[in-house]
């Protein structure tokens, strides 16, 4: 069999257009630029005397206007692409790119869906909402989005499985036909081979499902741990403040990649240090919740024991079943004593120490946003208030000043699973990832990297895919962070 | 003032002191030594044997004796063995054992033995650090300019179309790690197969095969040049110069709509020399804190771009120091890692001081 084009039946028609643009894209910026270094300005908007609008238009307009249509053509292209690859009969005629568009159908579906809900209801979603106001945020939301369906729908997106080896397709270019396909298998490598002859594309997708069931979790438990220490430090200021501080410091100084570097040893895992620094994270999210229902119900006793009775009975067993590993006799007694029927999953070694790490590295910066936006939020009258009415001080804190930060919360959330997903690559990326088989992004361009110069093709795609995804986050936050301004 | 910088020296010494402790912890771990101990001598030895092995070289007291030893204010171990043969941690090899000093840790200058290179560790991370200094003497040389004018072109009028360009690429370029940054120069850049060289070189454009070279290791013996040095250099200074932009973009359309701006333009002075004479001074105080603050992060980078660019500097040092298990190196790494850190902190600070006149400490 032939291996596929990149456009296949629709490139002779779509690739001169989409250079041509381009082209008529880089002579607007090129003469803009130049026109502007020469002092000719924009036309101004003038009013008449009849009241009517007369703009004229300058060299540079026409420029702008150049570059804009070139823009919009370009666009047009790319969705050419896409929509003529799904709709293209056969494997050949969709090319790689169409190939790829039409195993990524279900995205699309779920993306348009998405967007029209929430376009149509946007006026009564809140923040959520508002967000479809602004190009940015939108842009940036579909990004995130299009990443969190193609994680969902990785079993039906991916060609083949993430550690499905052909060894004949070792280091094969782009579009490649597997030299046997058997029924039912999909009969290209669309985005070619990796070194040992996996599937670069269904690595990339099965890479991002392994990214995001990692990221949002491992940067929850960062804010449970940062707020529940960031709230009383800001609150009650003092010694409390002095030495939390000084220990958010002291975490903040310490080397990131040095952090890694030490945990990840083998030997420190064997010492039980990522497993005694899970026993002191993972304790915050519980200590969170109860102080949170019983400053609240701490009127109503029934309802608060129900509550703290609930939360505690749920949190202790996960607690336990989390950090003890009963299976694993080289740990340190203290992880073993919880009984064998309760401990309901065990965590792989190497997820819990990469999620310990990553949330260790984030706690910190967390801790002093919150005491920041706490120190700002106290001196409002609403908190005196509440300090008048006879509010316990945690009553205050949780369900007071909490609320009303959420703002700068929300958008600092989402720049921080960005800022985790990184993290995440940088931990891939030298070779202390999950699992050296796992296809997350950072392992993956790990194991490119070496042959990079003669083989571009396995490590390209991770890559791109890593940067649309912290792209995309940093632009929701960017326009979340737009729109919750305006009011 | 005076009071000031002290007490900030003070809170810095404690935290080095305290972050040694830790990394010399973590490094000395029972397992780590048990490692050391079968490298260094047999890889069949019994738990017993490894004991002896560990309290004949030293490594046998309590954790805190042995970082007091390290740091040098805890005289260092001597012991004799049966024969006569004194050995001890200050006596150097061909030393006589009367000769040696009672002292030898961080605070006297000796940092110890790397067990992996057979060096001093002295000798070895002086000259990686001197090779990590030009790397990030460029990159920030590169970095800071850049990211400066980006950040005043976007910020002297918030919301124009400048602006909105030159945001979109500072986000864009904070969203770029560098090992995303670094594999994607490398492939359009500096690959044979790949990218724009082919094309050059079909077209005779460029001598070489490549338009620049995709590992600086030529860099440490031949020199730099503008082949070799381009591209780690670039992959540094991007991920770094979309923050300072954006931190520059945000205090100059602060300052663009501050009460003497408007008096400025009302008095008709020009644009432009309302954002040279009038904007800019003030605009670039909060820049210089966000700069320094740049350092930490700048060091994630290097290890990463050394380890890319197949760069023998001190980030490659660390990874191959705490690959090896090669403990004294590892410790000094870090000391290096923590001062920088630290002495960046602290010179943001007092630096945010001298510079804002608004800020006045009692």
């Amino acid at each position: 069999m032939e291996p596929l084009t990149w456009s296949g039946a629709l490139g002779p028609i779509l690739n001169p257009i989409m250079l041509a643009a381009l082209v008529v894209f880089a002579l607007g910026f090129v003469s803009n630029l130049l026109l502007t270094i020469a002092g000719a300005r924009a036309g101004d908007v003038q009013i008449n005397p009849d009241h009517t609008l007369t703009i004229d238009r300058t060299p540079v307009d026409y420029a702008l206007m150049a570059m804009k249509y070139a823009a919009l053509l370009f666009v047009a292209c790319c969705v050419g692409y896409i929509v003529g690859g799904m709709v293209m009969p056969t494997i050949e005629a969709r090319g790689i790119i169409g190939g790829m568009a039409a195993r990524l159908t279900p995205v699309w579906i779920a993306l348009i869906v998405v967007f029209v809900l929430s376009i149509t209801f946007k006026r009564r979603l809140g923040l959520y909402g508002k967000l479809f106001d602004s190009p940015i945020g939108m842009v940036g939301f579909g990004l995130v989005m299009f990443w969190i369906f193609s994680a969902a729908f990785a079993g039906i997106v991916a060609t083949h499985g993430p550690i499905d080896v052909i060894s004949q397709m070792r280091n094969e270019v782009p579009g490649s036909p597997l030299p046997s396909p058997e029924d039912g298998q999909y009969a290209y490598y669309l985005l070619g081979g990796d070194n040992l002859g996996r599937d670069v594309f269904s690595r990339m997708i099965y890479g991002g499902q392994e990214v995001l069931k990692i990221t949002p979790v491992a940067t929850l438990f960062a804010f449970m741990v940062g707020v529940t220490l960031g709230l009383p430090a800001g609150y009650f200021g003092g010694k409390l403040d002095t030495s939390i501080t000084f220990i958010a410091n002291l975490a903040l100084a310490f080397p990131v990649i040095l952090l890694f570097f030490l945990l990840v040893t083998p030997e420190i895992v064997a010492a039980g240090v990522p497993q005694y620094m899970s026993m002191v994270l993972f304790i915050f999210p519980i200590i969170f919740f109860v102080v949170l229902f019983n400053s609240r119900y701490h009127t109503q006793p029934p309802k608060r024991n129900m509550l703290v009775a609930a939360t505690l009975v749920i949190g202790l067993v996960a607690y336990f079943s989390l950090i003890s590993n009963a299976d694993d006799p080289d740990m340190p007694l203290i992880f073993r004593i919880w009984p064998e029927p309760l401990d309901l999953f065990d965590i792989q070694g190497n997820i819990l120490i990469v999620f310990v790490s990553v949330v260790f590295v984030n706690s910190p910066t967390v801790f002093r946003i919150v005491r920041g936006i706490v120190l700002d939020i106290k001196t409002r009258d609403y908190v005196a208030a509440g300090q008048t009415r006879g509010e316990g001080p945690w009553y205050i804190m949780l369900w007071e000043i909490l609320p009303n930060a959420r703002g700068p919360l929300i958008v600092d959330f989402c720049l921080r699973i960005g800022y985790t997903t990184i993290l995440l690559g940088t931990l891939g990326f030298f070779g202390l990832g999950v699992s050296p088989e796992s296809p997350d992004w950072g392992s993956t361009i790990n194991e490119g990297r070496r042959l990079l110069t003669i083989y571009p093709h396995p490590a390209l795609p991770p890559a791109l895919a890593l940067m649309s995804l912290v792209l995309g986050l940093n632009l929701l936050a960017d326009g979340l962070r737009e729109e919750s301004l305006k009011d | 003032m005076g009071l000031f910088i002290l007490r900030r020296v003070g809170v810095m010494l404690l935290t080095a002191l305290c972050l040694t402790f830790v990394v010399f912890f973590l490094t000395n771990l029972y397992p780590n030594l048990e490692k050391l101990a079968k490298t260094q001598g047999n890889a069949r030895m019994t738990d017993a044997e490894v004991a002896s092995w560990l309290d004949r070289n030293g490594y046998g007291g309590p954790m805190i004796l042995r970082y007091g030893e390290w740091l040098g204010v805890v005289p260092g171990w001597t012991r004799e063995a049966d024969d006569g043969t004194v050995t001890g941690r200050c006596i150097d090899r061909g030393m006589e054992p009367g000769e040696a000093p009672a002292f030898c840790g961080l605070l006297q200058g000796d940092l110890g033995f790397s067990t992996v290179s057979d060096d001093e560790v002295a000798n070895i991370i002086g000259g990686r650090l001197g090779y990590t200094g030009i790397l990030m003497f460029w990159a920030f040389a590169v970095m800071v300019p850049a990211a400066l004018l980006i950040g005043v072109l976007a910020g002297m009028k918030e919301g124009s179309r400048t602006d909105r360009s030159l945001s979109t690429f500072a986000i864009a370029s904070t969203a770029t790690p560098e090992y995303v940054s670094g594999v994607i120069f490398i492939v359009l850049l500096a690959s044979s197969t790949a990218g724009l060289s082919p094309w050059l070189a079909e077209n005779g454009w460029i001598e070489g095969r490549t338009l620049f070279l995709g590992s600086a290791r030529s860099a440490m013996e031949g020199g730099i040049t503008f082949w070799n040095f381009t591209l780690p250099v670039m992959t540094i200074a991007l991920y770094g110069m979309g923050y300072i932009a954006r931190m520059t973009r945000a205090s100059m359309a602060e300052v663009m709509t501050a009460q003497y701006i408007r008096t400025a333009r009302l008095k008709g002075v020009s644009f432009r020399n309302i954002v040279l004479k009038h904007a800019l001074r003030n605009a670039l105080i909060a820049p210089f804190t966000v700069i320094m603050l740049q350092f930490p992060w700048l060091l994630t980078g290097v290890v990463i771009v050394e380890t890319l660019f197949n760069y023998n500097g001190f980030g490659w040092t660390l990874v191959q120091a705490a690959s090896n298990n090669d403990i004294e190196l590892l410790l000094a790494c870090s000391i290096v890692a923590v001062f920088v850190v630290l002495v960046t902190q602290l010179i943001s600070d007092i630096g945010y001081v001298f510079l804002n006149p608004r800020i006045r400490i009692s």
